[in-house]
């Protein structure tokens, strides 16, 4: 049995307790990686991250990238959408096929 | 190029005919395994960028209604109201094999059935904007887990189809011609071999008949020295 965890700045993740998912307010990127390094070893199966934290420690992320479990996924914080989930996708479609055919258009 | 440091041998040959052999058939398949994910990742792909723009713009209209929420209230209302969450979610993880990638299936189980968990607190302190604001993140939640699984599974699928893709092309430009080179090297070897052994029989025959016939002419000679007087007398 997994649960699901929220990490990132207080006011962007404090939503997400009342449906039932796991919060963890971190102020900095040390405090993130922390986390994010203590979770994907334990019973979590979803983690969030918000993008604007996801930027200041891309190296954690990059290495959950391809491990099965945890699942870390990008999401939009209070400050605005920096567009790094998107990119994400586009990232995975230039890993597989060798150029971004698909959404290389889009912006 | 042929391979340096290699036997010419017959043995040697055998053996790099059943390599060329496999590599040929391993190249087959993988290079059928390549297009097969290739295919069902674009369609993937396709899908987690739907359900991305559609999580995207959910949160960052919840985002709004709790900005609302808070601005109607106290902070520590605020913070008390969803400090003891009543609802729970359970994930379950069952695995999915999509040519040999294992991709993971999410399904959730609120721990409780009751829907109206959601809200964690009495009505009498908090605002409606707030309800509001917990609805709309509980509306997005089903369409988030969607999106973990399908970005999940196109990130494992992208990684195989990497793997898979360089070592079609190993196969391809490298093993396979590299294999057909050292190949075409020692039969060619072992033809040049054969040959040399013929022309070396063909003189040694030359040289033996040649030395008979040496030998057949002094007996000839012999007769005739030792027949001749005998003829005469």
């Amino acid at each position: 049995m997994y649960k699901i965890a929220v990490v990132g700045d207080y006011a962007s993740i404090y939503g997400f307790s009342s449906v039932g998912l796991d919060i963890y307010p971190v102020k900095d990127a040390k405090e993130g990686e922390d986390i994010i390094r203590r979770l994907s070893g334990s019973q979590y199966g979803i983690i969030y991250v918000t993008e604007e934290l996801a930027s200041r420690m891309p190296g954690e992320i990059a290495r959950l990238r391809s491990v099965r479990t945890p699942a870390v996924i990008l999401i939009p914080g209070v400050s605005g959408n920096t567009g790094a989930g998107i990119e994400g996708v586009k990232l995975n479609v230039e890993q597989a096929v060798g150029s971004d055919i698909l959404f290389g258009d889009m912006d | 190029m042929p391979q340096t440091q290699v036997n010419p041998t017959r043995m040697e040959l055998t053996r790099l005919k059943g390599k060329l052999k496999a590599a040929t058939k391993g190249h087959k398949l993988l290079k059928d395994k390549r297009d097969e994910l290739m295919r069902q990742f674009l369609d993937l792909a396709r899908e987690n960028m739907a359900l991305r723009q559609k999580v995207e713009e959910g949160i960052k209209s919840a985002n709004q209604n709790f900005v609302v929420a808070k601005a109607s209230m106290s902070e520590a209302t605020l913070n008390t109201a969803l400090m003891a969450p009543k609802q729970q979610v359970n994930l379950e993880i069952s695995e999915e094999n999509v040519m040999s990638v294992e991709i993971p299936k999410y399904e959730t189980k609120m721990e409780s059935a009751d829907e109206n968990d959601i809200y964690s607190y009495g009505f009498a302190f908090t605002t409606a904007d707030l309800d509001g604001a917990v609805r709309s993140i509980s509306d997005i939640l089903p369409d988030m887990i969607k999106l973990a699984e399908v970005e999940k599974s196109c990130q494992l699928m992208a990684a195989e189809i990497e793997k898979t893709r360089r070592r079609v092309n190993a196969l391809e430009h490298v093993i396979i011609p590299r294999t057909q080179e050292t190949i075409k090297y020692i039969s060619m070897k072992l033809d040049e071999n054969e040959r040399s052994t013929q022309i070396r029989l063909i003189k040694v025959k030359d040289m033996l008949l040649n030395k008979t016939r040496d030998y057949d002419n002094a007996q000839d000679i012999y007769t005739i020295e030792v027949e001749t007087p005998a003829t005469g007398a």
